[in-house]
């Protein structure tokens, strides 16, 4: 279905590349109309994705905006993109943070300027395409796409001291993963030519597909990797923190936003949908080791030196949250979890800014090094600070929503789970408290903080457009639940058909065997 | 005009909003006008809901206000909506009352801050939230408001962020509240999954009709309702951040850590009493914490010097005394102490704050004495508060003490024993900063005694109101006399207690009515003799306990010394308020810090980042090995392909 008779995912996803070419053309000098390209590149990007929200029939459960052309005809490749309720707040998030991006690094990037904005817009194309592709093949190409440009976002114009190894490290895990996915891939593509005699990568004709548990537990542990890698779930998470703290401010803050939702939405849009069994007898140690990573990443959050470090892990809580919401398996769990997906990248986004703000002005991340920031910053002060409560989850912004519904979803389907989970809620206060008074209260005890400016009016136009987000959501977040709620409704359904139909046909097989024994026996 | 109960609420953020954005260009006139007049005008609307409200039969008394739907999904539907009825009806006046006194004071208390502006913006915030907390129709939008003054709390606390304990204060009473907040949490999830709904009124019909007394499930969810009670209105083992919240401007302690959010907690087991009432388990150990609480904080105010401390310790000992009156299931009476309690003990801090003004922020008693000349108004007004708290009649305190003693000794008489016991101790350390205070002798720093003077009257004012409302606040619940306890018969639809004349069960009360029936009639059999002679008692006890501080500190002024040098021991462990601080430091804070230290570093370093690098290595090294067979000589190759060769036909020759 496309109810606007117009390509519009084509355009969203692949004008920033066109951008790409604009600046190409550029002389690299041009540093001023370089920015603006891609700035305005950016932000029609946006405004194109607007109408996705307008147009979309929210009580429709089929994809939408669809488009679909022959790619590869011999291998079954197509071009093959539409979104649901699940991917159409995705989009508009990378979509959103895209040009307050290129706003935010205006004046911290001066090196190689254009080969900066060349990543910057190839990394949106990479983001946007995963989230729309509906063929396998597609989208594992944007799924490898994107990564070229973050890895050299982090490996050259990342913190120099240890720029290289976070970059590899990046590089490495997420490669690890995708690898194994990859192997899965054709083995799905292989079984379902085994079985209907067709080959193709086209993802809604692979969900009909019904395989055997065994073959289910493999692929899905396959998928499981890559994915859990990118989320990232305990204990594959090490890559994140040494990714966050050495990339440039915006590469935090697009890895943060945007491409840590690709694991979580890997797990709706893939694992979960296509191996139902699997997924359901492995909801026991997801679920743990989602619970672990809130706790553990609250934890180790609290002694951190390092403002971005900090955040990183406070990542890996959030997400914990995400990954115990959609595996509830219930409309409030998994709702929960695809609205936290957006809150996480609205405050940690926003986070991530606000910490670049004041390492571009002291050159330092060490929460030691500052103290009493309030005083001279008072503007700043206040954004810091709705920030850090709508990470808390304090009811009234965003975060609260998806904790909450999160929390609930658990909570009905295991209840257990849900009491240790909420106990982040308590640690999330503490880590958040301790270092928003280290960084904004105190007395000045650095001469150097005593002369800071407050924020620009660059910066304020930066973080407002997040913070409008921030209160939308707190306080009437029906605007977005509503969008999504058939779609996840449809996904939560179709999942239990499936899932009551292959235990069934467990039963049955094993009835048969059963009575083949006994003739056997007879 | 119930229709219009969200202007309650709406006015506060409407300041908020304006000083917070456009404060900065303002000038401190205006602001303060624009924040006392937004909590004024919120005033002005509760009064008008509560005539409004007095029109309907008692039996009717109930309206609900849906705004729209708030996060929905699924079968979870949850509303921003309000609810008026007697209970919310009380707190929006008491609060919105002395809040809008409190805020008169504030502008001359804070006029020479140079936060002026921030301090009023999140003032009115603090109001906001508490207005919403008790006009909440459902547990959510309950939490919402619950969370939401813990915030400003946190923020007035912190309000003079530079210094380290404002700080550190702010940090803790967040934390700790945060710690109740979980029990909140998790019931409110319980509730939900067992009730299918998070609306008062639903909820409680349903646990009416279809729960047993004694269900398991609702002494679950009222056992973890508590705990969030705990933290909020700083019960045993969640009280200990209270005392550090002194650290805040003394009008806020009066606000939030006196008057108001402190009685959140009571406020919500009130709100419950329908689960509280199926649930004895829980009624007893309300009962017991509170009680123990009363004792255990008010010992620590007999030794205290700091006078807001004292008064700090005293606000969580009354808190517990509330909570003794659920326990024992008398909820009006702990609404009822509940309101006389905002009144005298706000009065009691803003004296405080009079005080510190004139003695350019002294707190400490042992260097006051003799101010009464200096203060007149101060001193009577804090005079007062003090007769009241002490529970001398006909002051406020004595009618909803009383009434609260009552009742406990009708349920136990351990419980009276040990309630009576905290009233002793209460009317012992109050009149003990009073005689510290005002009267003896002047140990008066000379240099802050050249500008002893008595506050502008636009702190002396809201000082008389308060006043007034201490001394004749409890003619609302005179006890005895037929129909003569408005008080207890206006909340007696919500609470369902009835007095044998007012007992009409009708079909929105009848939920509430038949689970209290049995004991509201117990009540009446009483002997009234014996209702007298208790309240003789409390009155000999209060008494007893002026005329022994009156002994110590003003007759024998020596003697406080001595024993305590005689009792160095237990002198020792009350000043250092029973060393709980430092016990939850040992057993939580620091295990708990060096713990995820070791987990970082060992954990997250070592561990799994060591066999990430060590698999790096380990390719490294592999390759290192296997690059050495890439001589470049090509004889070497051909070697290796003679001796393949060689192997692939022994293998087919031999195998």
């Amino acid at each position: 279905m496309n109810q606007l008779d117009f390509p519009i995912l084509t355009l969203i996803t692949f004008l920033p590349a066109l951008g790409v070419i604009f600046i190409m053309l550029m002389n690299k000098e041009e540093t001023s109309t370089i920015r603006w390209t891609a700035f305005m590149t950016t932000f029609i990007n946006f405004l194109f994705s607007l109408p996705l929200f307008f147009y979309f029939n929210a009580g429709s459960t089929e994809m939408q905006f669809v488009e679909k052309a022959s790619w590869i005809k011999e291998y079954g490749i197509s071009y093959f993109v539409g979104i649901d309720g699940i991917s159409l707040l995705l989009i508009l998030l990378a979509t959103f943070f895209a040009p307050i991006c290129v706003v935010a690094c205006w004046k911290d990037i001066k090196d190689k300027v254009k080969e900066f904005m060349i990543c910057l817009l190839l990394l949106e194309t990479g983001m946007i395409g995963v989230f729309v592709s509906l063929d396998l093949f597609l989208f594992y190409v944007f799924w490898e796409v994107m990564l070229i440009p973050m890895y050299l976002l982090i490996g050259v114009w990342g913190a120099p001291a240890r720029r290289i190894y976070a970059a590899i490290k990046f590089f490495l895990f997420t490669m690890f993963g995708s690898l194994l996915m990859l192997v899965a891939i054709l083995v799905l593509y292989f079984f379902n030519h085994s079985v209907t005699g067709e080959y193709t990568f086209n993802l809604l004709k692979l969900y009909e597909l019904s395989i055997p548990l065994n073959i289910q537990t493999w692929l899905f542990l396959a998928f499981f990797l890559a994915f859990a890698i990118k989320v990232p779930m305990f204990p594959f998470h090490t890559w994140l923190p040494d990714a966050h703290t050495e990339a440039p401010t915006v590469g935090s803050v697009l890895l943060a936003a945007v491409l840590l939702k690709m694991g979580t939405y890997g797990f709706l849009r893939f694992s979960m949908p296509l191996f139902p069994v699997a997924s359901h007898d492995f909801i026991p140690l997801i679920s743990i080791l989602a619970i672990i990573g809130i706790i553990y990443g609250a934890l180790v959050s609290m002694v951190q030196k390092d403002l971005k470090r900090l955040v990183a892990f406070s990542s890996v809580s959030h997400l914990g949250f995400v990954m115990l919401g959609l595996f509830a398996l219930n409309i409030q769990g998994v709702q929960g979890g695809l609205i936290q997906m957006i809150n996480h990248g609205l405050s940690t986004g926003a986070l991530f800014l606000i910490v670049g703000m004041i390492y571009e002005r002291r050159h330092t991340r060490m929460i030691a090094d500052f103290g009493g920031l309030s005083k001279v910053m008072p503007v700043f002060a206040t954004f810091f600070m709705i920030v850090t409560l709508s990470s808390i989850g304090l009811p009234g912004l965003n975060g609260f929503v998806g904790e909450f519904l999160i929390l609930i979803g658990t909570f009905k389907s295991n209840v257990v789970y849900a009491v240790f989970a909420a106990t982040g809620v308590i640690f999330a206060a503490v880590y958040m408290l301790w270092m928003f008074q280290r960084v904004m209260f105190g007395e000045i005890t650095k001469e150097e903080n005593r002369n800071l400016k407050d924020l620009s009016l660059r910066e304020i136009g930066v973080l407002v457009p997040i913070l409008i987000f921030i209160f939308w959501i707190g306080l009437y977040p029906k605007t977005f639940l509503g969008k999504t709620e058939a779609s996840v409704q449809h996904f939560l359904n179709e999942f239990n058909k499936k899932y009551e139909a292959s235990i069934q046909k467990k039963d049955n097989t094993h009835a048969v065997n059963k009575t083949e024994e006994l003739i056997v026996k007879k | 005009m119930l229709d219009y109960v969200w202007l309650v609420p709406l006015f506060p953020i409407i300041g908020a909003i304006i000083n917070g954005i456009f404060g900065t260009k303002l000038s401190k006139k205006t602001v303060g006008v624009v924040a006392c007049g937004v909590i004024g005008l919120s005033f002005l609307v509760s009064v008008l809901v509560f005539f409004s409200l007095l029109q309907l039969p008692p039996e009717s008394r109930s309206f609900e206000k849906i705004i729209y739907t708030w996060i929905a999904a699924g079968d979870l539907k949850t509303t921003v909506g309000f609810l008026v009825d007697p209970l919310s009806m009380i707190m929006m006046l008491t609060v919105s009352g002395v809040s809008f006194l409190i805020h008169i004071y504030s502008v001359g208390y804070m006029h020479d801050d140079e936060g002026f502006k921030r301090y009023f913006t999140y003032l009115n915030l603090f109001v906001f939230s508490m207005l919403v907390l008790v006009c909440a129709n459902n547990f959510l939008m309950m939490f919402v408001g619950w969370e939401g003054v813990g915030l400003c709390s946190y923020l007035l606390i912190g309000f003079w962020y530079q210094r380290k304990e404002p700080a550190d204060a702010g940090k803790k009473a967040f934390v700790v509240n945060r710690i109740g907040d979980y029990g909140f949490l998790l019931a409110m999830m319980l509730i939900f999954v067992t009730f299918g709904t998070l609306n008062f009124k639903e909820v409680f019909n349903i646990a009416h009709y279809n729960f047993q007394v004694g269900s398991m499930v609702i002494t679950a969810i009222t056992l973890l309702l508590f705990v969030g009670a705990t933290g909020k209105s700083a019960q045993i083992p969640l009280y200990t951040w209270l005392p550090d919240a002194m650290e805040g401007p003394t009008p806020v302690s009066a606000l939030i850590h006196a008057a108001t959010m402190v009685t959140a907690g009571v406020y919500m087991v009130v709100r419950c009493n329908v689960l509280f009432t199926l649930a004895p388990i829980s009624l007893t150990v309300v009962a017991i914490i509170g009680v123990v609480t009363a004792v255990f904080t008010a010992s620590i105010a007999l030794a205290a010097n700091d006078i807001k401390r004292v008064l700090a310790y005293s606000t969580i000992s009354q808190l517990g005394y509330m909570f003794l009156a659920c326990g024992v299931g008398a909820f009006s009476a702990g609404i009822f102490h509940l309101m006389t309690h905002a009144f005298f003990k706000a009065l009691l801090f803003l004296g405080a704050g009079s005080v510190m003004h004139a003695m350019a922020g002294e707190l400490d008693m042992r260097k006051m004495g003799a101010l009464k000349s200096h203060m007149p108004r101060t001193y009577w007004t804090f005079l007062i508060a003090t007769l009241a708290i002490a529970g001398i009649f006909p002051f406020a305190g004595f009618f909803s003490k009383d009434e609260i003693l009552w009742n406990a000794f009708q349920k136990n008489t351990v419980l009276w024993v040990l309630g009576a016991g905290a009233a002793l101790m209460t009317a012992f350390y109050m009149f003990r900063a009073v005689f510290m205070t005002f009267h003896g002798e002047s140990r008066v720093d000379e240099e802050v005694a050249k500008h002893l003077h008595e506050s502008p009257s636009v702190m002396t004012s809201p000082l008389v109101v308060l006043a007034i409302l201490s001394a004749i606040g409890g003619f609302v619940g005179i006890p005895i006399i037929k129909g003569a306890n408005v008080f207890h018969d206006f909340l007696a639809p919500v609470t369902g207690e009835h007095l044998a004349g007012s007992a009409k069960v009708t079909l929105t009360n009848l939920a509430y009515a038949s689970s209290t029936a049995v004991s509201s009639g117990e009540a009446v059999h009483h002997p009234v003799g014996l209702e007298v002679l208790m309240m003789a008692i409390s009155l000999a006890i209060a008494l007893g306990g002026l005329g022994l501080a009156y002994y110590m500190y003003i007759k024998n002024p020596s003697l406080p010394k001595r024993l305590a040098e005689k009792f160095k021991l237990l002198y020792h462990l009350i000043c250092n308020k029973y060393f709980v601080d430092e016990i939850y430091d040992f057993l939580f804070v620091n295990p708990i810090k060096r713990g995820s230290e070791i987990l970082w570093t060992f954990f997250d370093v070592r561990v799994v980042d060591g066999m990430v690098n060590g698999s790096g290595r380990f390719v490294e090294f592999g390759s290192s090995v296997l690059k050495r067979i890439q001589t470049g000589y090509v004889q070497n190759y051909a070697l290796s392909i003679l001796v393949g060769i060689g192997a692939i036909i022994a293998y087919f020759l031999f195998m």
